[in-house]
C-alpha cells in the first residue's frame, strides 16, 4: 500500500524529516507517535503534496507507484486522504459543493459514474446522520463557524463520501472531548476494512484507546526511533517519550 | 482632436428638441456646468486612477427616441416585480404599478411639480462633472413616489438596456419613499451587444422618517460600454437603507455613491463587488455622511481584479461634529489574480465629534494557498479550486441580499465569469 524509505524533508530550510522509513500494509492501522517538534504533521503535509515541504531525499511508493512526483489532487484522487488537524474555513462556498466537486474529481478520474445531484444530496445527507452533524451543515460555508468537533466530524464526512484506500489522520484527537472522541473513532473504526489502511498520528495514547493499532511507531528528531504492536503505546503512557527516545539514543 | 469629451452634436440635438421652457433652462444650465467644469485629468484628484481618455475622440450623439433594442435586457424568471424598461434613459412601457406607488415624468410636469423635482435633484447633486452632462442631455427623467405607510410587496426592477452607437444614455431617477413606506427597487443595466455607449445614469433617493428601501445597482453591461453616474440618498429619521452594488464588464465604470444620514436613527448597509477583467477599469467612490446622532452605517465591499484589468475604491466616512454615538464601519477587500492586475484603494475616515465608534479597513490579497491546498487535498484541480474559491469570497456578500431572485440572477453571472471560457470549471456552482 504505502512504503516510505529513508524520507528526508524540510520546512523553510530547516530539516524536520531525517531518514523516516516506514511499511504500510493493505488493512493495517499504524499509530505514528511522537513529541511537539518531531515531525508528526511534517509526515502528513509531506504525503499529501502540500506546497513548502521539500522532499530532499528517500522515496515513498503508493500502490507501487511512485507519489512524489504527483501533484497534491493526483494523490487525492489515487485514494490518500489527510484528515486535517485544522480543517480549513472557507466561506461562500458551500459543504454542499466543495463535497460534490471532491466526490466527482475522485470518481471520474478512477473512471466511476458521477452522481446526480439528487441522489448525491440523499448520500451525502445519510452520511452526515452518520457522523452525527445536522444535515444542514451541508448548506453552511465549508467548516465557517464549526465547533472543533465538528469540523472534525466533517473531515470523516468526507472520508466516507471519498472512500479512500489510504487515511492519513493527523492529530485528529487534538481538541476533541471524550465525547466527540467516541463518534470520530467509532466513524473511522466502521470504515477499517481488508483493503483500506489509516496512519494514525497523534501525541496522546487516549485516542488508540478507540482506534487499536497494529502498530506503533515511535518518532522523534526526524526519524522512527522505536516500532512496536499496541502495547508500545501504553509503554509510551507510562514512561514518555524521553524514556523511549533515551533509550534508543 | 480634442482631448476633452465631445457632446456638441447630442446638445443639437436636445435643443431642437421642443420641450418646456423650464426644462431647457434646467438643461441649459447643466451644459454651462459641463463647460466651466475642467475635464478630469491624472492631476484631479477625484479621477486620479480613472483615465477618461477613451471617451474623447467620439462625437458622442443622442439616440432617437422611440429606438427599439434587440435585448430585453434583464429579466427576472418567476419573480412577480413590477418591470419598467428603461431604454437609453426613456421609460418604454407602462405597466401598472402598486398600490401606493406613483411615477411622475419630469417632461410631464407642472410648473409647481418641475420645481420640487429638479429642486430635490439639485440638492442631491454637486460639482461631479457627470452631473452636468446628464442635467444637459438628460430626455426625461422619472419620479417615483410611495405614499406614507405603504409597504409595497411586489418589487419594482428598472430595467435600463442601452442601444446605438456613439450614444450617450442620460438617465435620472428620483425614489421618494414618504414616511413609514417601504419598497424594494432593481436596478440593472445591460445593452444591446454591438452597443456602443456612455451611460451616465443617476439614481436619487430620498427615504422619509422611518422608511425603508432594499436597493440593487446592478451595472452589468459588456462590451464598448462606459457606465459613469451617482447613486445619491437622504435618510431622514430612522429610515433604513440596503443598497448593494455590482460592477462588471465595460471599458470604464465609474459609480458615486454618496448617503446622507439627516434624521436620527437612521441606518445603512452599503454592500458592493466589483469584478474587472482583462482591461476594463471599474471605480466605486463612496461617501457616507454622518449629519446627526445615533446613525449606522456598515459598508462592505470587494473586489476581484483579474488580467490587466484595474479597480479603483475610495470609501469616505465623514462623521459631522454634531453626529455623537455614531457608529461606522467600513470594510474593503481585495484579490488580485495576476501580476499585471491592479487595485487603488483609499478608506477616508473623517471624524469631527468624540463619542463615536468608527472602523474601517482594506486588504488586497491573493487566493489563500490553505484554502487552496484543501481543495486540491480532496481531489479538486487547483484551477477548479480558484474558480471556487473566488466565487466563494464574493458569494458571501450574494448570502447576505434579502431577494433571492436576485441571488439566482447573479450566482450564475459570476461563476461564469471565474470560469471565463472553461465551463466546466464552474460546474459545482451553477
Amino acid at each position: 500500500m504505502l512504503s516510505i524509505s529513508d524520507l528526508h524533508a524540510k520546512v523553510d530550510e530547516k530539516s524536520i524529516l531525517k531518514g523516516l522509513s516506514i511499511d504500510v500494509k493493505p488493512g493495517e492501522v499504524h499509530a505514528i507517535m511522537g513529541p511537539n517538534g518531531a515531525g508528526k504533521s511534517t509526515l502528513g503535509n509531506v504525503l499529501a503534496g502540500r506546497d513548502g515541504y521539500e522532499v530532499t531525499g528517500g522515496k515513498v511508493e503508493f500502490h507501487g507507484e511512485p507519489l512524489l512526483e504527483l501533484d497534491a489532487e493526483e494523490r487525492a484522487r489515487k485514494g490518500l486522504f489527510l484528515a486535517f488537524q485544522y480543517p480549513v474555513e472557507i466561506p461562500g462556498v458551500s459543504n454542499m459543493e466543495f463535497l460534490k466537486a471532491s466526490v466527482d474529481a475522485v470518481r471520474e478520474a478512477n473512471g466511476q459514474e458521477l452522481y446526480s445531484s439528487v441522489d448525491f444530496i440523499k448520500l451525502a445527507r445519510e452520511k452526515c446522520k452518520a457522523v452525527n452533524l445536522p444535515a444542514d451543515f451541508l448548506k453552511r460555508g465549508v467548516n465557517e463557524g464549526f465547533s472543533g468537533g465538528e469540523k472534525k466530524r466533517n473531515e470523516l464526512l468526507q472520508m466516507m463520501l471519498l472512500e479512500p484506500s489510504l487515511c492519513i489522520l493527523d492529530e485528529t484527537d487534538s481538541g476533541l472531548d471524550i465525547d466527540a472522541l467516541q463518534v470520530v473513532a467509532d466513524g473511522v473504526n466502521a470504515l477499517r476494512s481488508p483493503d483500506r489502511s489509516f496512519i494514525v498520528v497523534t501525541h496522546y495514547q487516549r485516542l488508540l484507546d478507540y482506534i487499536v493499532p497494529d502498530y506503533v511507531h515511535v518518532l522523534a528528531d526526524g526519524k522512527i526511533v522505536k516500532s512496536g504492536g499496541k502495547e508500545l503505546a501504553l509503554e509510551l503512557e507510562k514512561d514518555g517519550y524521553r524514556g523511549i527516545a533515551g533509550e534508543k539514543a | 482632436m480634442s482631448d476633452v469629451m465631445n457632446i456638441e452634436k447630442a446638445m443639437s440635438v436636445q435643443l431642437e428638441t421642443d420641450r418646456p421652457e423650464w426644462l431647457s433652462k434646467w438643461q441649459q444650465a447643466g451644459l454651462e456646468q459641463f463647460q466651466q467644469t475642467p475635464w478630469p485629468t491624472r492631476k484631479t484628484e477625484n479621477w486620479k486612477y480613472t483615465p477618461l481618455k477613451s471617451l474623447t475622440g467620439i462625437d458622442w450623439t443622442l439616440a432617437e427616441d422611440s429606438v427599439k433594442p434587440e435585448t430585453a435586457g434583464v429579466v427576472f424568471e418567476d419573480w412577480d416585480a413590477v418591470r419598467l424598461d428603461i431604454v437609453n434613459g426613456q421609460l418604454s412601457n407602462s405597466p401598472e404599478l402598486p398600490e401606493g406607488v406613483s411615477l411622475l415624468r419630469l417632461s410631464e410636469c407642472d410648473a409647481s411639480d418641475a420645481e420640487a423635482f429638479t429642486q430635490s435633484l439639485d440638492q442631491q447633486r454637486n460639482a461631479f462633472l457627470f452631473d452636468a452632462v446628464n442635467q444637459a442631455l438628460l430626455r426625461d427623467g422619472y419620479w417615483l413616489k410611495v405614499e406614507a405607510g405603504a409597504q409595497v410587496e411586489k418589487a419594482i426592477h428598472l430595467n435600463y438596456i442601452g442601444t446605438g452607437k456613439e450614444v450617450v444614455a442620460s438617465s435620472q431617477v428620483l425614489l421618494d419613499i414618504a414616511d413609514s413606506a417601504s419598497l424594494t427597487v432593481v436596478e440593472t443595466f445591460s445593452t444591446d451587444k454591438d452597443a456602443q455607449l456612455l451611460n451616465n445614469a443617476n439614481t436619487a433617493i430620498r427615504l422619509g422618517d422611518n422608511a425603508e428601501l432594499t436597493h440593487y445597482h446592478l451595472l452589468l453591461e459588456e462590451g464598448d460600454i462606459h457606465h459613469i453616474g451617482r447613486v445619491s440618498a437622504e435618510l431622514q429619521r430612522h429610515a433604513r437603507l440596503k443598497s448593494f452594488h455590482m460592477g462588471v464588464g465595460g471599458v470604464v465604470k465609474r459609480k458615486d455613491v454618496h448617503v446622507r444620514h439627516r434624521g436620527e436613527g437612521a441606518e445603512l448597509s452599503l454592500n458592493g463587488v466589483y469584478l474587472p477583467k482583462g482591461r476594463e477599469i471599474i471605480d466605486y467612490h463612496t461617501c457616507i455622511e454622518h449629519e446627526v446622532p445615533h446613525c449606522t452605517s456598515e459598508e462592505i465591499f470587494r473586489g476581484i481584479i483579474d488580467g490587466s484589468a484595474k479597480a479603483v475604491f475610495n470609501g469616505r466616512i465623514h462623521i459631522h461634529k454634531d453626529a455623537q454615538k455614531s457608529l461606522a464601519e467600513m470594510n474593503n477587500r481585495n484579490l488580485l489574480m495576476s501580476d499585471s492586475a491592479e487595485i487603488d484603494t483609499k478608506p477616508e475616515l473623517e471624524i469631527y465629534a468624540d463619542d463615536v465608534k468608527c472602523a474601517h479597513g482594506a486588504t488586497i490579497a491573493r487566493l489563500d494557498d490553505t484554502q487552496l491546498f484543501y481543495f486540491q487535498a480532496r481531489g479538486v484541480s487547483r484551477a477548479e479550486a480558484e474558480v471556487m474559491l473566488s466565487f466563494g469570497f464574493i458569494n458571501e456578500l450574494l448570502d447576505a441580499l434579502a431577494d433571492e431572485p436576485v441571488q439566482n440572477l447573479l450566482r450564475p453571472l459570476l461563476a461564469t465569469i471565474f470560469a471565463q471560457k472553461k465551463a466546466d470549471l464552474a460546474r459545482h456552482l451553477l
